[in-house]
């Protein structure tokens, strides 16, 4: 007989309660199954009213952020058996509006991603410069690569608790990403990016806990983005105070 | 209160942070303990300045000074504040490596060296104190 295990689900169903709470389903226990395999199951098999997202089942879309037992976790790289013999709580992200079950609502993050900017700034190219291939050597692209891996997952949003006590940071995978585009030998924008970065929504609002780089499932390491922006910003700020003249 | 819910216009649930959200999970609660450190490292250079004030002062001051220095809560404020001075520099040591990025040769200097760096100049600098004062 196929052993078992119990997931406590979160539930949340506006039309019918005020406050979440939680539903039990026992599911079969398969070494290959990852927790959204058994929120799967649950959907097809057990109650096809439990509401979640996923789409690639394979880390690379960010969709099925959640937190389990605890911890923000993609339920497509979590396996059943790591948690056996149960029970497995399954909860809605940390720090995010929930609009349903396990869906949160991630729009105050998709408002600030513009704000830093997170795309190639060229200064005017002419003629010739137009049309030419930005090149890049091996050694450029290390210097911004870890950060263009980010999935937008949202793991470090959950992670941090800075972004659950302020709700005007900007959070740890946007400075990440605005990195992205500063580390990158293509891009002129850094000065661009500045006031937002370097002001008390940006970087300063950071404390350093470092649970952001802790859960990230692809190695951005966004506190490291973080810590080394205000080394970024702390010295262009005595570079302008000492030498006013140079920094405009 | 009664539900009133309208069709393709959801009610969000928002979640708020617990007082204590820092206490159920270890690396929350060392974080804060990191910064609570903070006001006993603001003590300790209070402590070092009072110091310096009553040396330039001169000696029936400075007596003065190791006669407070010596009263027990004084002692058991600053063993307190030792403590975290030493979890102080340890945990950012430690974290010191992910704000420092330091390329030798074109290649990255590995996180342990720059945390050993950290370490091995706190020796240094400790062993320079203890000559200077003991010696």
């Amino acid at each position: 007989m196929t052993e078992r295990i119990v997931l406590q689900v979160t539930r949340y169903r506006p039309e019918r309660e005020l406050e979440p709470t939680e539903q039990e389903y026992e599911i079969p226990l398969h070494a290959e199954w990852a927790v959204l395999d058994g929120l799967n199951h649950i959907k097809d098999h057990l109650d096809g009213t439990l509401s979640y997202r996923w789409s690639c089942r394979m880390g690379i879309c960010g969709s099925c952020g959640m937190t389990v037992n605890g911890e923000p976790r993609l339920t497509c790289g979590t396996f059943l058996t790591d948690y056996s013999p149960g029970p497995i709580r399954i909860e809605p992200l940390q720090h995010f509006p929930v609009i349903r079950d396990l869906v949160v609502e991630i729009g105050d993050f998709m408002r600030k991603l513009p704000e830093v900017k997170p795309w190639l700034i060229r200064h005017e190219d002419t003629g010739a410069q137009q049309k030419a291939e930005l090149l890049q050597t091996p050694a450029e692209l290390d210097e911004f690569r870890q950060y263009s891996m980010c999935i937008n997952c949202m793991l470090c949003y959950s992670a941090c608790p800075v972004v659950g006590l302020e709700e005007d940071f900007l959070g740890p995978a946007i400075i990440a990403l605005a990195q992205r585009y500063n580390l990158d030998s293509r891009d002129d924008g850094a000065h661009a990016r500045m006031d937002v970065l370097s002001s008390s929504e940006g970087v300063w609002g950071c404390t350093f806990v470092g649970e952001c780089t802790t859960a990230c499932p692809k190695g951005v390491d966004p506190a490291g983005a973080i810590q080394r922006y205000k080394l970024t910003a702390a010295a262009a700020s005595l570079r302008s105070f000492l030498l006013p003249w140079r920094s405009a | 209160m009664s539900l009133k819910y309208a069709e393709f216009h959801p009610r969000w649930y928002r979640p708020r942070m617990p007082v204590f959200w820092w206490v159920h999970r270890r690396s929350y609660l060392i974080f804060v303990i990191r910064e609570l450190s903070s006001v006993f490292v603001a003590w300790s250079v209070v402590f070092l300045l009072l110091l310096v004030s009553a040396v330039g002062q001169g000696g029936k001051q400075y007596q003065q000074f190791l006669h407070l220095s010596t009263n027990p809560w004084m002692l058991v404020l600053n063993v307190i504040t030792l403590a975290f001075l030493v979890f102080h520099a340890i945990t950012w040591f430690n974290l010191a490596p992910q704000a420092m990025v330091i390329r030798l040769r074109g290649k990255r200097v590995p996180r342990s060296w720059i945390a050993g760096a950290h370490f091995a100049g706190w020796a240094v600098l400790s062993a320079l104190m203890a000559w200077l004062i003991l010696g």
